[in-house]
This record gives structure tokens, C-alpha cells and sequence, in this order.
């Protein structure tokens, strides 16, 4: 079991936080703070989970993640979607596309180091 | 001795009681709670204005002069009334039925409503009517001098003129009050009939109760009176059956012709069956008027000095006896007898004057206003000054011919006028051929051998007309002479001025009638003045024509649709017991179809439509009329609906517009909230995360002073986020509190950009301003004014990416107002965003983000918009650049 993760997110501090808390349990984490080069980095080094803001500048996070889905190399990749706008209709929305995992801002630390070792299989 | 003052008196209150009488019956009339006020016995009373004061004095002199020919004026009424009832009848159901309000509106109406023939009858009906108005104020004013002279110790002889004068007035004034109060449709005065058939009673008591005394207290009963009447001259005059048919037809015309008449007859008559009582009322009311005036005649001639005057032996015989109470009686007698003459008399002119010849000079005269003015108000004025007109008329003609001829005579003077309608009525009403060109002829020829031979030479030799005139006609020639025409002499001068007017009447009438060829109004008035009583039995029946079931399904599939014809059809069959769809076209049927048809296309155009299918009769001019009227109603009634169906496509416009506009504010609250959630999430997020980790404990101070760090610059976001959506929803909502003052722009520029400066304090800018330009004092909220060029300043130094950045501040005055524009050298705003940029949270995503919340440029809008100025990007600047306007000076708000 690998232990990549990718952080796309453009809030730097909210991916400083995300960054600390997985480095500390041993994750190695990369961040992108757009969606434009969401698929070339993934495909040049496949991660093991994706966390996925919803509202990226350019290209929405459920943008990126249909692209992803309808990629045959990517369609099972587990993905966190995280979102600010706590409405349910992001969150249905995500879950049509495919979403792994989809988790509301403000979160605990813990909820989201369990997720990502959930999603990652550890 | 009656003193005159007193006399005064009692005609005044007399007179205040008919006013009362008459006034309470209109009030009461008009909630319609007294039923005897329609009975005939009020219809016989009121008819009783055939006796005027000519009857009831005149006929004692006339008895004195003539013997019994006096009988000849109530002999034509009775035989009218008990023989002709049925003409009366006619005459009745016609002016019902086409709503007839005078004698003129009869003949015009009647000759193709034609109001020239209108305007001669009115005039025909004034000129006779002036001397028998004449001879009713010379009556009263002679009974007024009987008593002065018989109280001249006692009190002041009034002058006959003035007399006359004050009796006119006062008539007028009455006439006015309660002929013209209100305008009825119909014509009817309830009120004043009343009053008149008060009137009656009193003068019919006043002659019995003259000739109950005469009989019984003068002479020794009624044997006695007998052997006196029998012993007196009067029954010795010889009978000339000549004047006696003429006169006594004259008295029959008269009573037809007569305009007051005519008006109590036919136009005040509410039941048609009241004439059957008055058929036989009537006349025993004539005999009861005329019992007594040959026993008045005989005792007034033995008992009164020779040389009295027997027109008034009814007043001066009982004075003479000193009976003041009974000559007080005699005296209302024939005070009644000749106000309720003029009354009637003149409202029945007046109707005429101002239908005839006032409203039409007055609609020719003034088009525009007819059409929308208040018609009513002219209506009801004209005939106030008819009647004031036509009272004048008679004093005119009393003080013109001093008031001394005998009274019959004048009063046969008109009626030989009033006689010459009779032609053209009686040939309109029985007579289909009679044409309007018949009917004015015959008027003109009789009405001017009338004046020429009879009215003319009334006013006395070289009156109006010279006395060799008379003796020798015009220009000498002989047989125009006025009273022997056509060179018959040694005729009586009335019945001679008689015979000549209405044998030329009516053979003009008939000449001109068969001559002339009828229009088609004159022909459709003709048929249903003539067919008056046929009217309702043919009216609704169809004759069996050579209509075909089938025809008429056709035609009823056009108006009430296959399926309602159908239907209505096999009913109707299935009535008359016929198997399948198609009835008979009976009668009945026919009749039913067409009331099914009127339902829906009204009643004259099915009336024409089913009258071309059946063939049986011909579309009438006014089943045409009819039609145009009910085709015009249709269309106002489908341009009505048009109309509110566009109202309604309107409203649903406008409803839609609301709705959608509803829907996309709701739209957009749903996207500002989520916004919001999205504003505050974000920074809690950060805070929520690094507090937890420094909860942890177990770090280096420099970490934990790191993680400190960004927990408090996203506090402060969030501060600064909940600061902007205060001011934004103050801004929006509540208005802003302006604090105006004069203040120098330059001012605030400056602190403007001191207060900017603390944006990115690590970037330098190149600051261009033009010191003269913003040398300006402004009146306006200087606070308010300073946070929008501090939002300016701020966004430029947040977004602004040139490497060297510049800020170029530009201000220029243009009137009242002043323009700032700030611009800076970065990349500008893409020309997809400018639309967008003041809209809230509508921060451009930038890569460096300077903690905004986006919803800067919103509030610098709803600030300009309360500084009465604006705020605008401009594009092509080569940077971003912003536009801000305002007022150089703003007026506080009221």
C-alpha cells in the first residue's frame, strides 16, 4: 500500500493544515492549488487518495472529478471532496459523479486523517 | 257685500289648495300607493276642460242670444263619446303604442315623423289656442269686476288690464311649478290631472247649486220653471237645422282636435279602459252642465235690469239676491273652469312648441353639445318659456281686442282652427293612403282660409284686416271676399268661415294624398298607425310559407351550431308527434325558432332572418333599422370583450414579469448565501485545523507561533467579512446616514492613499496626481466619499500585476459634477467580468488573494448611488481603470 496523497486546494492555509496533519502520520503529500494540471500530475505520479476542493479557480473540483471518472485509468482512484458551501446539493451532486468520500469545511483533524487512511485501505 | 280683498283671498288659498292636491299626488304617484288616483273617475273629471269658463258663463248668454242652440257645444262631445267611442279608442291605443306626447307628435309621427307637419300643427294649435286663453282671462277678469262694482263703496275697483295681468302671471307661475317639474318619458302629470279633476267637482257643484237655487228658491220648483221657460222668448226661436249640424259637428271635431284635449285624453290616459267609463260619465257630466242654463237664462232675464250682461247672469243673479255665499261658489265655479283651460291648454302647447320647433332650431344650432350635453336641462327650460310665451300670447290677444266681444263667439273661433287637424288625424288613422305631402297641404289650404275668412276679420272691421276688404275683397275682386267666398253669400260668417276651410282642408288632403306616393317610414307609421289593433295579433305569427323544415335547419345551424339545431328540432318534432329530426313548419314552430334564434342574435335580426326564409313577409324598413341597431351593440359588446382580454394578456404579462423577477431574486439570495457559507467556512476551516493541532501541545515555539499566526490573520478575515456584510446590508436596506460637509478633495485623496497603503505595505507604487485639478471643495459625506477611493486604491494594490506598478489619479469637473478616475497599469478586467464586478462576492479568482471578500466594489456602488454620483469601469485605459461621479455639491435630502 502506497501512501501519496494530493491536495488540490486553493487555500494555501487550509492546505498548510492538511499538509501537516498527514505529514505528521506519515503520508507523502502534494498539492496543486488549481485543477488545470489535476490529471497530468496524477498521471505522472499516481497518488493513492485525492483531496478535491469543490470551488477551484478555472475548473471545478466536480469538473476535474468527472474527467477523472471517465478516465478508465482513474475511474477507481478514491477521492475526498471537500467543500465550503455546505449545501446538499454539492454534496448529491458529488456523489453522482462519483465521490468517494464527500466531507463539509470546517472538519476535524482526525475525521479527515480517518478518511484517508480509510479510502487509502490502511 | 263680498269685499274685493276678501274675494283675493279665497282665490289665493283656492288656488294654494290645488297646489297642495297636486303636489301631494306627484309625491305619493311616485311610490305608486294610491290606486284610485289611476281610477276613470279621475280620467271623466279631468276631460271635464272641455267646460271651460265659455261653458260655464258663456252658456247662460249664449242661451239668452240663442236659445237652445247653445246645446250644439255639449251635443258634439256626447255624441263623440257615446257614438265614436271607438275612434277615441283608437287614438288611445296609438298614442300608447308609439308613445305619443301631443297632437302634433301624432300627425308627424303618423306622416313619416316629419317635423314640418310638427311645426304647423303647433302653429295651427297656438293661434287658436290664443284667443280661447284670451277669452278665459277676460272671463275671470270680468267676474273679478262684477264683484269690485258690487263692493265699490267698500273697497279700491281694480283695473280690468291689471286684473287680467295677475291672473296670466299666477296661471303661468302654477302652470310652470307642476307642468314642468320633471320630464317623464310619457309625458304624464299625474299631479296636475288631479288637480283638474278637483277643479271639475267644483265648478259642477257651483252650476247645480246656481241652478238648484234658481229652481227651487227663485221659481216655484220645476213645474214652474217649465211654464216660465216656456213663456220666455227663448223657446220661440226658430231651430236652423244648417247651423245646428254644423255647429254641433264643430264641437265634435273640436273635442278631438282641441290640443288640451287631445293631451288629457290620450296622452295623460294611463288604463285604456277608463275610456269605456267616461264613454257614458262624460256626457252625463255635459248634461249635468247644461241642465240648468236655460233656468238661469230665463230668471236672470225676469229678475236683472235690462241690459245686464247674460254671459255672467251666474255671478250676478245670486249677488243680486244677496246670496254673497253662493255667489262666492259660482265665482270659484268659473274660476276653476278657466284655470284648468289654461293650464292644460298651455302645457300641452308648450310640449309642443319646444318638441316641435325649440329642440330641433336648438340640435340644428348647437351639434356638438347635443350629442353629450344634459339635453334635459334645455328640454325642460324651453317648455318653462313656452307656457310663459303662450300665456303672454292670450293677455297679448285679450288687451288687443279690448276684451269685448262675446265670449261663444270667440270660442268658436278656435274651434274652427283646432278643426282643421281633423282631415289629416282622422285620415291618418284610417286611411293607409293619406301621405305627408296630403296632410301639409290640407293644413295650409284650411289653417289660411281659416285666419283669412274667420280669425282675421274676428278682430273687428279694420282690426287687422279693412273694412272694405270685407265688403269688397281684395283688389275689388268679389268672390275672394273673407266672408262670402267662391261668391256664397248670406251665410252665417262661422259656419261659412267652417265649411270653406275644411272642404278645401280635405280635398287638398285627399288631392295631394292620392298625388304623392308614400316613403318608406311614412308607409311603416301608416301600417301601424292604421293596424294599431291587428299589431298584436300578427306580430308573433308566422303564416305557413313556402319554408321548408330543411331550410330553416340550415339556417338555425348557422346561429346555434349542428348539434343545438339538431336537437331543438327533433324536440319540437317529437311534440308535434312526428318521427325523425324534421317538424312541421307550423306557425308555432316557426314562432318558437325564431324566439330560440333571438336568444342569440336578438330579436329583430331573427325576426328578419327567419321573415327571408319563411318568404311571408317583407324585411320592413324598420326590422332593418332594428338590426343595424343590434349589429352595432354586438359590436360594442365584442370590443368591450376584446378590449378586456387585453387587459388580461397585460396583467399576465405583467404577472409573469413579477414572477420571474421573484424567481431571480430568489435565485440569487440562494447564491448569496451560499456564498456566504462559503466566505466564513473557508477561514474557519484554517482555524478550526491549526487550533486543534496547537491543542495538541508538543511543539516547537516557532511552529506554534506559525500556526498562531495564521489563526489570527483568519480571524481577522472573518472580522473584516462580517464588517462588509454589516455595512452592505445597512447600505442596502436602512439607508445611509449622510453627514454632509464642505470638504477638500485633495483631502481625501490623500488620506485615501495613506490609509490604502497598509494593502501589501511591501509593494511601492508610482503615484500620478494633478495638484490643480483636485484643488475643489466638495459638499458631500467626506468619511463615505474617502472609504471608495480607499477601496480603489486598495483593489489596485491587491490586483494590480505590473512589475512596476503605477496608480494614475485624474479628476475633472464638468458642471455640477465632478469625476474621479482611478487607473492603475495592471492586466485591466476581462470585458466577459466588467459586467460583473459589482456584483457581491464577485471578487475575479486572482492567485494572490489580499483577503477580500468581494465585496468591495458592491459597497463603492451602493455608497456613489447615496452620494448621489455613480461608479463605472472604463475600458480601454490600458490598465483597470474606474470612473467615480459626483455632485460638486450635494442637497441634502428632504
Amino acid at each position: 500500500m502506497g501512501n501519496h496523497v494530493l491536495v488540490i486546494e486553493d487555500e494555501p492555509n487550509i492546505v498548510e493544515a492538511i499538509r501537516f496533519i498527514l505529514m505528521r502520520d506519515g503520508w507523502d503529500v502534494s498539492t496543486l492549488s488549481d485543477g488545470d494540471r489535476a490529471e497530468d500530475t496524477i498521471r505522472s505520479r499516481r497518488p493513492d487518495v485525492v483531496i478535491l476542493d469543490v470551488m477551484l479557480p478555472g475548473r471545478s473540483g466536480l469538473e476535474i472529478l468527472a474527467a477523472l471518472r471517465a478516465d478508465a485509468a482513474t475511474r477507481s482512484l478514491p477521492v475526498l471532496m471537500l467543500t465550503a458551501k455546505g449545501q446538499g446539493r454539492d454534496r448529491a451532486e458529488a456523489e453522482r459523479i462519483g465521490a468517494s468520500q464527500f466531507m463539509s469545511k470546517p472538519f476535524s483533524n482526525t475525521e479527515i486523517l480517518a478518511s484517508v487512511r480509510a479510502l487509502a485501505g490502511v | 257685500m263680498v269685499p274685493f280683498n276678501i274675494l283675493v283671498a279665497v282665490c289665493l288659498v283656492y288656488v294654494g289648495l290645488l297646489f297642495l292636491v297636486a303636489f301631494l299626488v306627484e309625491r305619493r304617484a311616485n311610490a305608486r300607493s294610491l290606486p284610485w288616483l289611476r281610477s276613470p273617475l279621475i280620467y271623466t273629471l279631468s276631460l271635464s276642460i272641455f267646460c271651460t269658463a265659455w261653458t260655464f258663463y258663456g252658456a247662460v248668454g249664449y242661451a239668452v242670444r240663442s236659445g237652445w242652440e247653445f246645446m250644439t257645444i255639449y251635443l258634439g262631445p256626447t255624441l263623440v263619446f257615446v257614438g265614436w267611442w271607438w275612434v277615441l279608442r283608437k287614438l288611445v291605443r296609438i298614442g300608447k303604442t308609439q308613445r305619443v306626447t301631443s297632437i302634433a307628435d301624432l300627425i308627424s309621427s303618423r306622416y313619416g315623423k316629419s317635423n314640418m307637419l310638427g311645426v304647423i300643427v303647433t302653429v295651427i294649435s297656438v293661434v287658436a289656442a290664443t284667443p280661447y286663453i284670451a277669452l278665459q282671462l277676460q272671463s275671470v277678469t270680468l267676474s273679478f269686476a262684477v264683484f269690485a262694482s258690487a263692493a265699490a263703496d267698500g273697497g279700491p275697483v281694480p283695473d280690468k288690464a291689471a286684473t287680467a295681468l295677475w291672473v296670466a302671471v299666477g296661471l303661468a307661475l302654477f302652470t310652470v311649478l307642476f307642468g314642468t317639474r320633471n320630464l317623464d318619458s310619457n309625458e304624464r302629470h299625474l299631479g296636475v290631472v288631479t288637480a283638474i279633476a278637483v277643479e271639475a267637482v267644483v265648478k259642477l257643484v257651483a252650476l247645480v247649486a246656481v241652478g238648484v237655487f234658481v229652481v227651487w228658491g227663485l221659481a216655484g220648483g220645476p213645474a214652474d220653471m217649465m211654464a216660465k221657460i216656456n213663456a220666455s222668448a227663448l223657446s220661440s226661436w226658430d231651430l236652423q237645422p244648417g247651423r245646428w249640424a254644423g255647429l254641433i259637428f264643430l264641437s265634435a271635431a273640436a273635442v278631438l282636435c282641441l290640443p288640451r284635449m287631445f293631451q288629457v285624453m290620450v296622452v295623460e290616459n294611463v288604463d285604456e279602459r277608463h275610456l269605456a267609463t267616461a264613454s257614458w260619465a262624460f256626457p252625463l257630466y255635459l248634461f249635468l252642465m247644461c241642465l240648468f242654463v236655460l233656468p238661469i237664462a230665463v230668471a236672470g232675464l225676469d229678475l236683472l235690469p235690462p241690459g245686464t250682461n247674460p254671459d255672467l247672469f251666474v255671478l250676478t243673479l245670486p249677488l243680486a239676491q244677496g246670496q254673497d255665499g253662493l255667489a262666492m261658489l259660482a265665482f270659484l265655479g268659473g274660476f276653476s273652469s278657466a284655470t284648468s283651460m289654461v293650464i292644460v291648454a298651455s302645457i300641452a302647447l308648450a310640449t309642443m312648441v319646444s318638441n316641435h320647433i325649440v329642440m330641433p332650431l336648438w340640435l340644428s344650432l348647437r351639434p356638438a353639445r347635443a350629442v353629450s350635453g344634459d339635453v334635459r336641462r334645455i328640454v325642460l327650460l324651453s317648455r318653462r318659456l313656452a307656457i310663459g310665451g303662450i300665456v303672454a300670447l292670450g293677455y297679448a290677444y285679450f288687451h288687443l281686442s279690448g276684451g269685448s266681444a262675446a265670449l261663444a263667439a270667440i270660442g268658436l273661433i278656435s274651434f274652427v282652427g283646432a278643426a282643421q287637424i281633423l282631415p289629416a288625424m282622422l285620415g291618418g288613422i284610417f286611411w293607409r293612403g293619406a301621405t305627408r305631402v296630403g296632410a301639409v297641404c290640407g293644413l295650409l289650404t284650411g289653417a289660411c282660409v281659416w285666419l283669412y275668412s274667420l280669425y282675421l276679420p274676428s278682430f273687428g272691421p279694420d282690426g287687422v284686416i279693412s273694412a272694405r276688404l270685407i265688403a269688397e275683397g281684395p283688389w275689388g275682386i268679389g268672390w275672394l271676399r273673407p266672408q262670402a267666398l267662391f261668391g256664397v253669400g248670406g251665410m252665417d260668417p262661422l259656419i261659412h268661415a267652417m265649411f270653406w276651410s275644411l272642404v278645401l282642408n280635405a280635398t287638398a288632403f285627399f288631392t295631394g294624398s292620392i298625388l304623392t306616393f308614400p316613403g318608406p317610414v311614412e308607409r311603416v307609421q301608416g301600417a301601424a298607425f292604421v293596424n294599431v289593433f291587428d299589431g298584436e295579433v300578427s306580430a308573433g305569427g308566422w303564416v305557413r310559407g313556402a319554408a321548408t323544415a330543411e331550410d330553416l335547419l340550415i339556417l338555425s345551424q348557422r346561429i346555434l351550431g349542428g348539434d343545438g339545431a339538431l336537437a331543438f328540432f327533433e324536440a319540437e318534432a317529437r311534440m308535434q308527434g312526428k318521427a325523425g329530426p324534421l317538424p312541421d313548419p307550423t306557425p308555432g314552430f316557426v314562432g318558437a325558432l325564431e324566439r330560440r334564434l333571438s336568444g342569440s342574435v336578438g330579436a329583430a335580426t331573427a325576426h328578419a332572418m327567419i321573415a327571408q326564409t319563411v318568404g311571408g313577409a317583407a324585411v320592413s324598413v324598420e326590422d332593418l333599422m332594428a338590426v343595424a341597431n343590434e349589429t352595432a351593440q354586438i359590436m360594442e359588446y365584442s370590443a368591450r370583450l376584446e378590449a378586456q382580454s387585453e387587459e388580461l394578456t397585460r396583467t399576465a404579462r405583467q404577472l409573469q414579469l413579477a414572477n420571474e423577477k421573484l424567481t431571480r431574486l430568489s435565485a440569487q439570495k440562494d447564491s448569496f448565501l451560499s456564498q456566504i457559507s462559503h466566505e466564513l467556512r473557508t477561514p474557519m476551516t484554517s482555524i478550526r485545523a491549526f487550533s486543534e493541532i496547537l491543542r495538541e501541545g508538543d511543539m516547537p515555539p516557532a511552529m506554534v507561533r506559525r500556526h498562531a499566526t495564521i489563526i489570527h490573520d483568519e480571524a481577522i478575515r472573518l472580522t473584516r467579512l462580517l464588517d462588509d456584510l454589516l455595512n452592505l446590508s445597512v447600505l442596502e436596506n436602512a439607508g445611509m446616514q449622510l453627514t454632509l460637509g464642505l470638504v477638500s478633495l485633495q483631502d481625501m485623496i490623500d488620506r485615501a492613499l495613506v490609509a490604502a497603503a497598509q494593502t501589501r505595505p511591501e509593494r511601492s507604487f508610482a503615484v500620478y496626481r494633478d495638484p490643480a485639478s483636485e484643488a475643489l471643495y466638495v459638499t458631500t459625506d467626506a468619511d463615505r466619499l474617502t472609504q471608495v477611493f480607499i477601496n480603489l486604491i486598495s483593489n489596485a494594490r491587491k490586483y494590480c500585476a505590473a512589475p512596476e506598478p503605477e496608480l494614475r489619479i485624474a479628476v475633472r469637473q464638468r458642471g455640477g459634477r465632478v469625476m474621479v478616475d482611478v487607473v492603475d497599469n495592471g492586466r485591466g478586467i476581462p470585458e466577459d467580468s466588467q459586467a460583473l464586478i459589482f456584483e457581491k462576492f464577485a471578487r475575479l479568482t486572482d492567485e494572490t488573494r489580499a483577503g477580500g471578500a468581494g465585496l468591495g466594489l458592491a459597497i463603492c456602488r451602493e455608497v456613489m448611488t447615496a452620494l448621489g454620483g455613480s461608479i463605472s469601469y472604463l475600458p480601454g485605459q490600458g490598465g483597470t481603470a474606474f470612473r467615480v461621479t459626483f455632485p460638486l455639491r450635494l442637497q441634502a435630502a428632504a
